[in-house]
């Protein structure tokens, strides 16, 4: 039951600056802990985030094992021209998941 | 003389009671003793990560299961009217158990007996989802658990085990959570214990979490044997707390730290 939550605001003016918030659902098993029975929890973690506006790559981050479960990522663009933000979680055990926003510029 | 003697105690136990209680205009949520950036979690939908969970339950909430193929939507229709103030008003008493149930096990008595599909366990991430969902309808509301009559010899039960010292350390909820909220616990306030925002999410835990896994934690914290999920001391107790809480505003899903 992976899901997202993204926030990106609906209308800007050219030239704004703009913050892009998204929330993953992920619960970033770290690889370190052992299992009662003595068994190593096998990693699962996001590993890529990816963020695309109308095509081109704009923000990219790599995550690793020390960061939180439902990673909370969100930076900083300008509103150039009206379009589509398409963001990619990509991670271990064939974890993929993606959504988009899009985003009207005066 | 004897006579005398009965008053005495009786006043002494009525004055007890009332210097338990914090007054109604002293009463803080914990949302009042966290730093500014988990408040702002909390504020912002798409921040919160107690969403994710209440996203899960709206899709659960439509989804036809068990023996009689039925979805919680099939009965209540659109959970944003049906079930608005429905969590200010839990526990409830509820007829067949003749006994409060909490809104997890209302939840469940729903599945057993209406969609005849097995419970969800307790803190499963599915149980958890509907128990947000439904929850999130109620934000904002009151809450009103003490007005039914019924549950007064719960809610009575639950603040004797809340007066109850207890333990290796030998504490009492209320020794911490009466007496002493305005001070600190190593480097984390002690709040006044309202279970304002659950199931709420827990920084500590990495995960949504219920009221009574956070009371586990509590007893397991003074060092005393947990009662099991579901017990009805959890029950009572959880019902006391909120009667405690009455007409403060429901958060559900808070941010904790």
């Amino acid at each position: 039951m992976a899901s997202a939550l993204i926030n990106v605001p609906a209308k800007a003016k050219r030239g704004d600056i703009i913050e892009i918030k998204t929330l993953m659902s992920h619960i970033m098993e770290t690889g370190y802990r052992h299992m009662a029975s003595g068994e190593l929890v096998p990693r699962d973690i996001i590993t890529s985030f990816t963020c695309r506006f109308n095509g081109s790559e704009i923000f990219r981050a790599d995550l690793f094992p020390a960061i939180a479960a439902n990673p909370f990522i969100t930076f900083f663009t300008t509103a150039t021209e009206s379009g589509k933000f398409e963001f990619e979680w990509i991670g271990d055990q064939g974890f993929s998941e993606t959504a988009s926003a899009s985003i009207t510029v005066e | 003389m004897r006579f005398a003697g009965a008053i005495a105690v009786a006043l002494l136990i009525a004055g007890s009671a009332f210097a338990a209680e914090i007054p109604q205009a002293e009463r803080r949520s914990g949302y009042d003793f966290m730093k500014p950036d988990t408040k702002a979690m909390q504020d912002e939908d798409t921040a919160n990560p107690g969403m994710l969970w209440v996203l899960d339950g709206e899709s659960l909430w439509k989804r036809k299961l068990g023996a009689a193929n039925k979805a919680c939507a099939d009965c209540h229709d659109d959970a944003r009217t049906s079930m608005k103030g429905v969590a200010a008003r839990y526990p409830a008493f509820d007829k067949a158990a003749a006994r409060p149930v909490d809104l997890e096990q209302r939840i469940n008595s729903c599945r057993s007996n209406h969609q005849q599909a097995t419970p969800l366990p307790f803190e499963s991430r599915e149980l958890l989802a509907l128990t947000a969902f439904v929850a999130r309808q109620s934000r904002g509301a009151r809450i009103e658990t003490s007005s039914d009559p019924q549950l007064a010899p719960f809610i009575e039960k639950g603040r004797e085990l809340y007066l109850q010292r207890q333990g290796q350390l030998n504490l009492g909820c209320t020794n911490c959570h009466d007496d002493n909220w305005d001070k600190r616990l190593a480097g984390s306030a002690i709040t006044q214990g309202h279970p304002t925002g659950y199931p709420l999410y827990r920084l500590e835990w990495q995960s949504l979490g219920s009221l009574q896994r956070r009371l586990r934690a509590c007893i397991t914290g003074i060092r005393a044997q947990a009662y099991d999920y579901g017990a009805p001391e959890l029950v009572e107790l959880e019902l006391y707390l909120m009667s405690r809480a009455r007409g403060m505003a429901v958060e559900a899903p808070a941010v904790r730290p």
